[in-house]
């Protein structure tokens, strides 16, 4: 899906970095390189790093990625302050590129029932 | 002259704010009763043109909007040294009220939209007689805070970028994806620190809860508007505002969020328009009971 977005790529490409995105309780590892993800791996994985964190319940994914979502769930950052979703560790990496991280996430909304 | 030239006109008037002289950018358009709209943090009166150019509703309002000193094209006082901004109750209060003054408005209609919906708040309580109504959008007497503000300025973060992202998702996502790119651009034109200073107001200083009791609903009426998808002023926390106030009149707005006048004007023009349009003829039974 992101292949499919040249727009966010290149917004991206000042960004690297290691982060968990996901469900709470098993994230998936994501490595960026330049706005692109090169490898997503099913986490913990051994003695990797990462910089930060940002997991949701799987019914905030849900109604995250409805291509037309409902108030209360339609924005990263909502599901925070609603307790659906935790956002932990160094926050630099996200919040410099807030916007990309929330148009990443919401791909899947133009793939409905899809995943990130 | 074939291009096509909105009626707005953009002025400059000169108001004494704190003991200094500001030169305080503003636009009209339209005849009657005088209805002056405040922006939001970090934004400036651009997120009004829609309003400001609606033909039935400048048909019998004098529609003005003005840009806040360190926003839009009010630039910072001549005084200032570079210190950090910090907008004040007091200090909001007394340019709106030197502004009204400047221009000689007969107890206008005040709209405010979030840190401008707070303030009309403080406006009730404190000067209802001076205005014939005052509507509050997206406005409440507190606000959870959801994210810290020290993100907003700091040297290592894009502050046009940050500020953008972090309110994108205060907009409702049915509204046209030009206006939605719109109501942002304005954040990521915002000086540094101005809407962090801002918020300075609306986070720190200017809790109301326990003072909106004290609003009189008769003599000035009270409209409170919050869009359903605004998480940051809540409908809920407009909600609980109203009550706690007698007549204020209290409406979510469907399929709209934090920025309704910019993000969605035509969703927005089918809540405002009914409230104008009872402020006015509220104003005209009035002027006539007077005289009868």
């Amino acid at each position: 899906m992101l292949r499919a977005a040249p727009a966010l790529l290149q917004r991206g490409q000042r960004l690297t970095c290691e982060c968990l995105l996901g469900p709470l309780d098993h994230p998936f590892h994501v490595s960026i390189r330049e706005g692109a993800i090169v490898e997503l791996t099913s986490s913990p994985v051994l003695m990797r790093s990462w910089r930060f964190a940002y997991r949701a319940s799987p019914a905030a994914w849900a109604a995250y990625w409805q291509p037309m979502p409902q108030a209360g769930w339609h924005d990263l950052l909502v599901l925070t302050k609603r307790k659906e979703a935790v956002l932990e560790g160094d926050l630099h990496p996200f919040m410099t590129h807030l916007q990309y991280f929330k148009d990443l996430l919401a791909l899947p909304r133009s793939h409905a029932g899809g995943t990130p | 002259m074939t291009g096509a030239i909105e009626p707005i006109v953009g002025r400059y008037v000169h108001v004494a704010i704190g003991g200094e002289n500001h030169r305080i950018y503003f636009e009209e358009n339209g005849t009657g009763v005088p209805l002056v709209c405040l922006h939001t943090a970090g934004s400036d009166a651009r997120q009004w043109r829609y309003l400001l150019t609606d033909v039935e509703i400048a048909k019998h309002y004098r529609i003005i909007a003005f840009d806040m000193p360190w926003h839009g094209k009010s630039n910072p006082p001549e005084s200032w040294d570079g210190e950090e901004y910090r907008l004040t109750s007091a200090r909001y209060m007394e340019t709106i009220l030197a502004f009204c003054d400047a221009l000689e408005l007969d107890r206008p209609v005040v709209m405010g939209c979030s840190i401008g919906g707070r303030i009309v708040l403080n406006l009730a309580i404190e000067h209802a007689r001076k205005f014939r109504a005052l509507i509050g959008l997206e406005s409440a007497d507190f606000q959870t805070p959801w994210y810290d503000t020290s993100w907003l300025n700091r040297p290592d973060v894009h502050g046009g970028e940050v500020c953008a992202a972090l309110i994108s998702g205060l907009i409702a996502p049915q509204g046209p994806e030009a206006a939605r790119r719109e109501t942002l651009w304005s954040y990521k034109q915002s000086g540094p620190g101005i809407f962090k200073g801002d918020l300075y107001f609306y986070r720190v200083e200017g809790d109301l809860r326990g003072r909106v009791d004290a609003i009189d609903t008769s003599v000035c009426p009270l409209y409170l508007l919050t869009g359903e998808y605004d998480f940051s002023c809540t409908p809920e926390d407009t909600i609980r505002t109203g009550k706690a106030i007698k007549g204020a009149q209290v409406t979510t707005m469907e399929q709209l969020g934090h920025f309704p006048m910019s993000e969605n004007p035509a969703q927005f023009r089918r809540y405002i328009a009914p409230v104008l349009e009872q402020i006015r003829n509220h104003s005209t039974s009035a002027k006539q009971g007077v005289q009868s």
